[in-house]
């Protein structure tokens, strides 16, 4: 076991073990692809990655800083073009996972990537969704992977980027989606899942060392545990190694190139 | 045919005042000599299309040449924000931005059915999304044979589409290779193109018969730009400069010394200021 750990690392590592080697996963940038990667260099060394550029089963050496990066062609067993990803990978319903990072997220597990403000005269104006609108409908399950706090857990979101279980309860079901949606958040403090029937999010483990006050504090909304909460187990040796590997590759690639 | 020419020939033949300008390339072999080319020519009222507008576009709007753009990312990857674009519609500096905003797969499916000949894409898209709410392209149609209610995107038909590939041989057939993206569809879309290209040579020598080539007369222009995507890459030239990128952030984020780099490296700068980037990086890209 390790000892030391960051509260970062301890997020990528448990998002990590949420994958398996049967995953076919949809990768985001960040957060994501750190946690994917992981997964594929420890637990899950079978796992398909695939990033919406039109890199199907990559397997990079470093990290990518876009989408696009070149190690992920060099390192894939094939590469498509965005219409065909899009189309008969994603929409054709072949990606079991995919991984969403957001800039703010509500208590059903909603994205916003977009706006803060309205969306005419916005206060902030943020990238927008790119892929995520389709991803979070046409994947099997979608995990989620953001740091808690009150900026991006927000009781109410300005903007719905990509839905997750939208006013919670059957409201995906009754949009006509048969995709499951979030099925876990996992934060730097603890993991939330979606309630079973009303799909609100609740604390269903939390990392070592942090408290229920802690969460609650940094939580846009009154938070929910879960009646089964456990602690997350801490990263092992290993997970922790292979993390530190792939972020020092890619400092050293990023700032060289 | 396509027409074998500088970059300057083919900006002034190919791009006008007021054009729909859908400049492509994911990541991968974004034509950025050539959006030098444009400002350096004072190019205006541009209606800009990409997926995802990258430094590219950051550039364009900073400068004022666009009065609109239609994307569906709009950030520096990786790294932040693009913060002319940000201004421009913050601030509406230097000038108010119109914008048309979807998702990639939207956008994927409207250049597919562009290049299709089709007025519009429709895809399994937006479901419980709010672009649909506030985008008023974004429509639905029924399924006439099942009746599934399905999203609907009008095609994207650009005046004129601008990319960058690997190799031309001397008639002006191109060879595409790696991260693909949507530039095939872009360039099939629009009613004129321009490829510039990393190197022009005898024999195309495609590795399979299944290569992305662009046939010389589905083109208008090709033109010879060595480096030309440039800090983007060119897969087996020259890697992705991404120091340049997250530098980028430094430049944009204020008015000035944005206006200061454009001066410096695009207006007193000319195309083939964009070879030294193969020079200097061939080393790296083996």
């Amino acid at each position: 076991m390790s000892s030391e750990f960051t509260p970062t690392e301890m997020m990528t590592i448990a998002a990590a073990r949420a994958l398996t080697s049967d995953d076919v996963c949809f990768v985001g940038i960040g957060a994501p692809s750190a946690a994917c990667n992981v997964a594929r260099l420890t637990h899950a060394p079978d796992i398909t990655l695939i990033y919406e550029s039109g890199t199907i089963g990559t397997k990079p050496d470093v990290l990518p800083l876009s989408i696009g990066d070149g190690e992920l062609c060099d390192t894939a067993l094939c590469t498509v073009s965005v219409p065909e990803m899009f189309r008969y990978w994603l929409q054709g319903g072949r990606i079991t996972t995919g991984f969403l990072g957001g800039a703010q997220i509500d208590r059903f597990a909603n994205l916003n990537t977009t706006v803060v403000g309205e969306y005419d005269q916005p206060k902030v104006r943020l990238p927008g969704g790119g892929g995520a609108p389709e991803i979070a409908s046409n994947c099997g399950q979608i995990y989620i992977t953001m740091a808690l706090s009150k900026r991006g857990f927000v009781d109410h979101l300005d903007f719905i980027t990509s839905m997750g279980h939208g006013e919670g309860g059957d409201h995906r079901k009754r949009l006509g989606m048969t995709t499951k949606g979030p099925t876990r958040v996992i934060t730097d403090m603890c993991v939330f899942e979606p309630d079973p029937v009303t799909k609100e999010l609740s604390v269903g483990s939390i990392h070592k060392g942090v408290s229920r006050s802690q969460i609650e504090e940094n939580c846009g909304w009154p938070v929910r545990f879960s009646p089964n909460l456990t602690e997350t187990p801490v990263p092992t040796e290993r997970e922790i190694s292979v993390l530190r590997d792939i972020n020092a590759r890619t400092k050293k690639a990023h700032e060289a190139a | 045919m396509a027409r074998i020419c500088t970059l300057s020939e083919a900006i002034e033949e190919n791009v006008r005042d007021g054009d729909t300008l859908a400049m492509e390339g994911f990541t991968h072999l974004i034509p950025y000599a050539a959006g030098h080319e444009i400002i350096r020519q004072g190019r205006k009222e541009l209606f800009l299309v990409r997926m995802t507008p990258d430094l590219i576009y950051d550039q364009l709007i900073g400068v004022g040449a666009a009065r609109g753009m239609k994307f569906s990312w709009g950030g520096n990857p990786g790294v932040g924000s693009l913060h002319r674009f940000r201004d421009a519609v913050e601030n509406q500096w230097p000038r108010p931005l119109e914008i048309e905003e979807h998702s990639h797969a939207a956008m994927a499916n409207a250049y597919e059915a562009g290049a299709a000949n089709l007025p519009f894409a429709t895809l399994r898209g937006y479901i419980g999304a709010d672009l649909a709410k506030v985008n008023p392209n974004i429509k639905s149609v029924t399924c006439p044979f099942t009746g599934e209610v399905l999203a609907a995107v009008p095609s994207i038909r650009p005046d004129v589409s601008i990319i960058h590939a690997q190799r031309a041989d001397r008639k002006g057939n191109v060879l595409i290779e790696g991260i693909a993206g949507v530039q095939k569809e872009a360039v099939l879309a629009a009613k004129r193109s321009v490829v510039t290209v990393e190197e022009i040579v005898d024999e195309l020598d495609p590795p399979s018969p299944n290569a992305v080539i662009l046939p010389t007369w589905a083109i208008s222009s090709v033109v010879h730009v060595p480096g030309g995507a440039f800090p983007s890459y060119a897969h087996g030239y020259y890697p992705r400069s991404n120091a340049f990128y997250i530098a980028w952030d430094k430049v944009a984020r204020d008015r000035d010394s944005f206006t200061a780099w454009i001066k410096e490296n695009v207006l007193a700068g000319t195309p083939a200021d964009f070879a030294r980037h193969v020079t200097k990086r061939a080393a790296n890209a083996a």
